[in-house]
């Protein structure tokens, strides 16, 4: 990274706001972040007097937790609120919602939202800086920028892997991420999934469109599962989770198409036999707790940069 | 009130009268009529010299809300709306609140109406409260004041009704307008594409549309009642309604000024101004809703004018309301496509005034001795940015705010009497 480099952004919004060194600036912030989680004292005074409000429309528990967790090691003080998203459409709009709590004034606001550009409304509302946690089936950047940090852990580097994503691509903001974040920084991503759950355009995003489980699969550096889910305000998508796992869940068997050592990964929570066969979910190869230990590191340094540090 | 005029030296566009010419046009006690010398000795004088002078618009589609929703829009504020635009006439949908269902529905509206610079058409619902279920009592609705039969806003997915409608409508001479729309396709925000991927926003497909326009064009063919297809938005929907066209199928259809001005990249930064229904679809549909202005497909350009506030509209996309005001950018967007030769004059005013009264079976359309006088002048060349600020309508929801312009209506004129003028800042036309 060259020396003078400032962090330019002051909201993320998604990973198609940064560039690639913006992405390699996170991954050695939240890398240096990292051994903070390995201490006794777990707490640094870096965020010391800042205010952080988790603003939580949708339910999570890993990933509120992780900021969480990530705002209290830097000594933030962290608050959370969690309105039903049906007060939208019934009492209080997003916009009030958001000057109400501007009106406090918070520095940064994490939010997480059933409905897509829900966070870019609210940074057009407030003074805060806004972090988005995920907004309906379009970008959740801390876990792309997890699953990164992961990958280059293991591999060294983030350029010319083979990242497979299997599963519900349509819904997953995972996926998302995930494909804008590795296509730039120069990996290839290769998506697969039953056809009802594939979305026009991926092309676009950079993504190889595979037509059989195989073809996604075969030598791969990365073997990424997302999560699913049968049906969806009744479309039906999925006769079955059994058909599902039989057809397009990952087993041994296939995983050992990919690389010998190709990694596991899942933004979780998993659904044990669906995505992934118990012994995948459990194997070597699999990282998915270390996903979650980075992900606290990753959010602390967006933490940090957002607040103007370099 | 001053009702006879002499309109000097316009280029007059009167297809129906196969005149694109510059002449005077005469108007006596509110008619248009070819004796000059019947004109009274202190008749005023229109200098349209420049201009283009053609038979009053008519928007076959807009969303006037009253009654029920008074805050977005009213009969009165709409119908300003309308003379600024260049439109004499408009027809309204039944989905206010109530629904108009009813001949007391119907006569508040046009009670109302009487004070409104613009002539306003009722379109009465198909089915009572738009609901799909029974049909509403064409016969009475006609006596009282209706020209066509419409759920706009929801479709008719019961296709027996669908076809009831067709029928019973035509020994009331009623139109029957349709919105196609398959419901159970249709549970996105959006065009359906690489634009609602990249966005993270759910799709509708354009099968959505097609699927029911085929259907109507069906049971029109069967029937052989004439059917209108409302907001074509799409190529596979226009390949439909062109070949049933060709096999001699009673079918019309409209578009929108915004479905051949804007593709679905117009939704990027989530602007719910970009959020209709149908919705804005892509290039390839831009390009074919083009193509069916000029070659007859689409027989009317209709604004589907539909007022929202900032209550409706400035929410999260998915929150937001469908549709966007359009009777004062319809006449400037649908000039582009003069300026850009995918349309001449003459195709225009077939489109904006020509087909509507057919089609809705009412006066106008041309500028025959005897008609009442319904007359548009245009300035072609008059360059204007559109701001919020010279927005006539109660509602401010456009895309196009911040745009330039070439050309728009300079005066509207209504059984003779001027509604609508630019006097100050312009020197064409002035009364003089």
């Amino acid at each position: 990274m060259a020396t003078g480099y400032f962090f330019p952004h002051r909201h993320v919004l998604g990973i198609d706001q940064l560039s690639p060194d913006d992405i390699t600036h996170i991954l050695n912030t939240a890398d240096s972040f990292k051994e903070i989680s390995a201490r006794p004292i777990k707490k640094v005074p870096t965020l010391r007097g800042h205010t952080i409000i988790n603003l939580f429309f949708e339910p999570s528990t890993r990933t509120r937790l992780s900021f969480e967790v990530a705002a209290k090691r830097m000594s933030a003080d962290t608050f959370n609120i969690s309105p039903s998203t049906s007060s939208t459409t019934k009492g209080e709009t997003l916009i009030d919602t958001a000057r109400n709590i501007s009106a406090m004034h918070p520095d940064i606001i994490i939010i997480r939202h059933s409905f897509s550009g829900a966070p870019h409304l609210l940074a057009k509302y407030v003074n805060a800086s806004v972090i988005n946690a995920g907004d309906g089936a379009h970008e959740h950047p801390s876990q792309g920028l997890l699953d990164m940090m992961t990958v280059k852990e293991h591999k060294g580097r983030l350029h010319d892997l083979k990242v497979a994503i299997v599963g519900d691509i349509m819904h997953s903001r995972v996926a998302h991420s995930g494909i804008e974040g590795f296509t730039k920084m120069g990996s290839s991503v290769h998506v697969y999934g039953p056809s009802t759950l594939v979305p026009k355009g991926l092309e676009q995003l950079g993504a190889v469109v595979e037509s059989s489980l195989p073809d996604a699969v075969r030598d791969a550096d990365v073997v990424m599962t997302l999560r699913i889910q049968k049906e969806r305000q009744n479309d039906p998508l999925l006769p079955s989770f059994r058909e599902y796992a039989r057809h397009f869940g990952i087993s041994k068997k296939i995983l050992a198409l990919a690389k010998p050592d190709a990694l596991v990964m899942h933004p979780g929570p998993v659904n044990r036999g669906i995505e992934m066969s118990p012994d995948v979910a459990d194997c070597s190869q699999s990282v998915i707790l270390n996903q979650v230990t980075n992900g606290v590191a990753v959010r602390m340094a967006l933490l940090y940069l957002v607040m103007g540090n370099s | 009130m001053n009702t006879s005029w002499i309109i000097k030296q316009g280029r007059v566009i009167d297809p129906v009268n196969a005149v694109d010419q510059c002449q005077d046009i005469y108007v006596l006690n509110g008619k248009i009529t070819d004796d000059a010398a019947s004109l009274p000795a202190d008749v005023q004088i229109i200098d349209a010299k420049g201009q283009i002078v053609v038979p009053g618009l008519i928007d076959m589609h807009v969303h006037l809300r009253e009654p029920g929703q008074e805050y977005k829009e009213d009969i009165l504020s709409g119908t300003r709306s309308a003379v600024h635009g260049g439109f004499t006439a408009v027809a309204c949908m039944p989905n206010t609140s109530p629904v108009n269902d009813s001949a007391s529905v119907c006569r508040f509206i046009l009670d109302k109406a009487r004070e409104a610079p613009a002539r306003v058409y009722p379109v009465c619902a198909i089915s009572k409260g738009s609901n799909g279920h029974e049909l509403t009592e064409m016969g009475d609705l006609r006596e009282n004041g209706a020209v066509a039969v419409s759920d706009d806003g929801v479709p008719v997915t019961d296709s027996q009704l669908m076809r009831r409608a067709l029928e019973y409508a035509s020994d009331f001479q009623l139109t029957v307008i349709s919105h196609c729309e398959d419901p159970a396709l249709s549970t996105g925000v959006m065009n359906e594409g690489s634009t609602s991927t990249l966005l993270g926003l759910k799709g509708i497909p354009v099968a959505a549309e097609s699927v029911m326009v085929y259907r109507d064009i069906a049971l029109a063919e069967f029937t052989g009642k004439p059917v209108h297809i409302a907001h074509v938005s799409c190529a596979q929907s226009l390949e439909l309604i062109r070949a049933a066209k060709q096999r001699g199928v009673r079918v019309t259809a409209e578009t929108a000024p915004h479905y051949f001005s804007l593709t679905d990249d117009a939704v990027t930064g989530y602007d719910t101004n970009a959020k209709m229904n149908p919705p804005l679809r892509q290039q390839a549909d831009v390009d074919a809703v083009r193509s069916a202005l000029c070659d007859g497909t689409i027989d009317v350009i209709a604004t589907d004018h539909a007022p929202h506030s900032i209550l409706e509209k400035e929410l999260e996309f998915d929150a937001a309301a469908n549709g966007i005001i359009g009777l004062e950018t319809a006449l400037p967007l649908t000039l582009r496509l003069v300026q850009e030769n995918v349309l001449d004059f003459s195709r225009m005013v077939e489109l904006m005034s020509v087909w509507p009264a057919k089609i809705l079976g009412v006066q106008g359309g041309h500028l025959s001795p005897g008609a009442r006088a319904d007359i548009t002048i245009i300035d072609p060349e008059d360059v204007f940015t559109y701001t919020e600020e010279m927005i006539v309508s109660k509602s401010k929801n456009s895309p196009f705010i911040g745009q330039q312009f070439k050309g728009r209506a300079v005066l509207t004129m209504v059984d003779g009497i001027v509604q609508f003028g630019v006097a100050e800042n312009n020197t064409h036309p002035k009364i003089a």
